[in-house]
């Protein structure tokens, strides 16, 4: 395997879709939901399937996150959802995927563990990247350094309200990809339609960073995958999934489904 | 207009802010979606002209005076400093304001800012319910739309305040998620501004959360202190008390007292105390100390000390008292202590309950329950002074709402008895 892919898993997965004529799939799961064992086959069952897979850090407080992944998460920690469980996980998916894993969390459990210790076991389970959604650049002067050390990709995210100067700081301090949230809101499966702010964000990012820009929040089947996949390189699906389990649905068809909505046009 | 002479302006004070990105120290900052970033950046804008635009300043005085009946008493203790036979205490009466704490200084302050920004609907999040009440009545002076996030186990507690919230106008919303009580009640309130915060302005009860937050509501509550010099002065002759005492769970009453102060070179700074409750003990790990029982993390948008384990969960805070039940301390207390500018002590239930009783019988005030934490230091506190020394007590709030709550904990204490 060429060196380029095992240093960049996430530049090359957004290639790789784009050769496919895909904006990326971009699944994400709580680690340990809804049971440490459950959740790795629930995992491999998404890898089958996306281009890059959201590893979950459950939390106590997550104010970015809906009703649906709050008890997600809740229903993990629960069942013993730790530090160390979700990067044995994180190794466990890492031995039988080269496809890239990034754990998403919040910026309290980084501190607890120790910012350069948590980026270590990064490093040894082999993580990729870091989504941090109560932390912007502004608050990262601490953990930047440590991410660039180990090639750790840090995404940062824009907003329909951010400002062109806030984007222009976010698009520049990210390093693996952009993360644009579609609505004014938190995480969950929403209505299709609500897309209208996302070109001119996308098109404002453009003009500050060559990376690749997924959108989240919302998407929850092939129309909205569809819609999001027509103006952006990656489309994140995570409550959708949740919803599915919950329900006791098939997650395997229902990530086909998401991903022939990733089709670019042609 | 005539009633700009009738009414000059208070200046909001000009104690030293937090660095360009919110910080104390390492305390502070912007912890949160960048959705929000935006609305921050207003926010700190739009406060900062409020702050030297003598209108906003005659308006905020005008309704601090006439609606909320400052200045608030001074009243010095007389049965309770013979009893303990020590410092002279003084009790700052901010339970004798209008809603019965001193919540509504902040409330009047952030809904008046939010009229200026053109802000119709109000978030708000409430513990004790005294800051839900606060600003469902700010929000009915102001025909101001009220939406109050409470923990259902708060709701339980407090019945009688989200009865007041919603006889003022107010939604109540009651928040079941996490451990239902204050932390989870802001989570929600912060959920809510992220999905509205175009048309939404979060009235924020404590001196927690972002930046421009602790230093906003420490500006509105610090007419506390600012008050206690002036009366200090005429009462005594000297503006500055030997030793303050306040309760703390966030901190804003605390910080109305501290501020004044803290800032004052160390030999004439007098010794300020901040009372934080520690529940069955901070040894149980069953209390809210967070200074005394957390370590330095991140909640709520802030750097601070908190309540957390080691996979960075946040610990369920506990106290007899709703308005003190919050794991974290506002990060200028957080900077204060670690400067040692205040020294936080823990104070049990037990503690307080026995305080809340004995000073109600010794003084004739029912005390709030997040103040009976304050008052029961003092009585470990005066005997240790000089007569001619002066403790001032922040008398932060009145016990009505708690009287239902300490009749059922007294009944199950004494429950053999009856």
């Amino acid at each position: 395997m060429p060196t380029t892919l095992t240093q960049n898993r996430i530049q090359s997965a957004f290639d790789q879709a784009k050769l496919e004529g895909r904006a990326a799939f971009i699944g994400y799961l709580p680690a340990g939901y809804p049971s440490h064992n459950e959740y790795l086959q629930h995992a491999k069952t998404l890898l089958e399937h996306v281009d890059l897979l959201e590893v979950g850090m459950p939390y106590s407080d997550p104010l970015g996150d809906g009703p649906t992944i709050q008890k997600a998460g809740e229903k993990a920690l629960q069942n013993g959802a730790t530090i160390s469980s979700m990067f044995e996980s994180v190794k466990v998916l890492r031995s039988s995927s080269e496809k890239p894993l990034v754990i998403m969390t919040y910026y309290n459990p980084i501190l607890a563990w120790g910012e350069a210790r948590f980026m270590d076991d990064c490093v040894a389970s082999g993580v990729d990247g870091l989504i941090l959604p109560d932390l912007p650049p502004d608050e990262a002067d601490t953990l930047r350094p440590l991410a660039l050390e180990r090639n750790i990709k840090l995404t940062f995210l824009i907003a329909p309200t951010s400002t062109p100067e806030r984007i222009e700081i976010v698009a520049l301090a990210c390093t693996g990809f952009v993360y644009a949230v579609s609505v004014t809101g938190v995480t969950g499966a929403r209505a299709t339609g609500a897309l209208h702010e996302v070109p001119a964000m996308l098109e404002r990012a453009r003009m500050h960073t060559t990376l690749p820009i997924a959108v989240g929040f919302g998407v929850s089947n092939r129309e909205s995958a569809q819609a999001v996949a027509d103006v952006a390189d990656g489309v994140v699906v995570g409550s959708a999934f949740i919803n599915t389990l919950e329900r006791g649905g098939d997650l395997g068809a229902l990530a086909l489904e998401i991903k022939q909505g990733t089709r670019k046009p042609s | 207009m005539t009633q700009v002479l009738e009414y000059p302006a208070l200046t909001l004070p000009n104690y030293p802010q937090p660095d360009a990105r919110g910080r104390y120290a390492e305390f502070g900052g912007r912890y949160v979606p960048e959705t929000l970033i935006p609305a921050l950046q207003e926010l700190e804008r739009c406060y900062l002209e409020a702050k030297n635009d003598p209108r906003y300043l005659e308006e905020l005085d005008y309704y601090l005076r006439d609606f909320v009946g400052r200045p608030s008493i001074l009243y010095y203790a007389r049965n309770l400093t013979e009893k303990l036979g020590g410092a002279k205490i003084y009790f700052k009466r901010e339970d004798l304001n209008h809603t019965g704490a001193h919540k509504i200084n902040n409330t009047i302050g952030q809904a008046l800012l939010a009229r200026r920004m053109g802000k119709k609907r109000i978030i708000a999040e409430t513990g004790a319910g005294q800051h839900g009440v606060a600003t469902a009545t700010a929000c009915a002076l102001f025909g101001l739309e009220c939406v109050v996030y409470m923990g259902a186990e708060d709701i339980r507690r407090q019945s009688l305040n989200v009865f007041r919230m919603k006889l003022l106008g107010a939604t109540v919303i009651e928040v079941t998620s996490g451990t239902s009580t204050l932390k989870d009640a802001t989570n929600e309130a912060i959920r809510d501004w992220v999905t509205n915060v175009r048309d939404s302005f979060y009235i924020l009860g404590s001196v927690v959360g972002p930046h421009p937050y602790p230093a906003m509501v420490r500006d509105f509550q610090s007419v506390i202190g600012e008050e206690i010099k002036k009366q200090l002065l005429e009462r005594e002759g000297r503006e500055i008390p030997d030793a303050v005492v306040a309760c703390v769970g966030g901190g804003s009453n605390a910080i109305g007292v501290f501020a004044p102060f803290a800032y004052l070179p160390a030999e004439i700074r007098p010794k300020l105390y901040g009372t934080e409750a520690a529940g069955d003990g901070v040894e149980t790990g069953r209390h809210a100390a967070s200074v005394n029982g957390g370590k330095i993390g991140v909640l709520h948008g802030s750097k601070m000390y908190l309540l957390f384990d080691e996979n960075g969960q946040i610990i369920p805070a506990h106290s007899v008292s709703a308005g003190l039940d919050y794991p974290g301390i506002g990060p200028e207390h957080s900077f204060y202590a670690q400067a040692g500018i205040a020294e936080y002590v823990p104070v049990t239930d037990a503690q307080a309950l026995e305080a809340f009783q004995s000073f109600t019988r010794t003084e004739g005030i029912i005390p709030a329950l997040e103040t009976a934490h304050a008052i029961a230091f003092v009585h470990e506190l005066a005997p240790t002074m000089q007569p001619d020394q002066i403790i001032v007590v922040n008398l932060s709030g009145r016990g009505d709402k708690d009287v239902t709550e300490v009749m059922r904990l007294l009944e199950k204490v004494e429950g053999i008895s009856h």
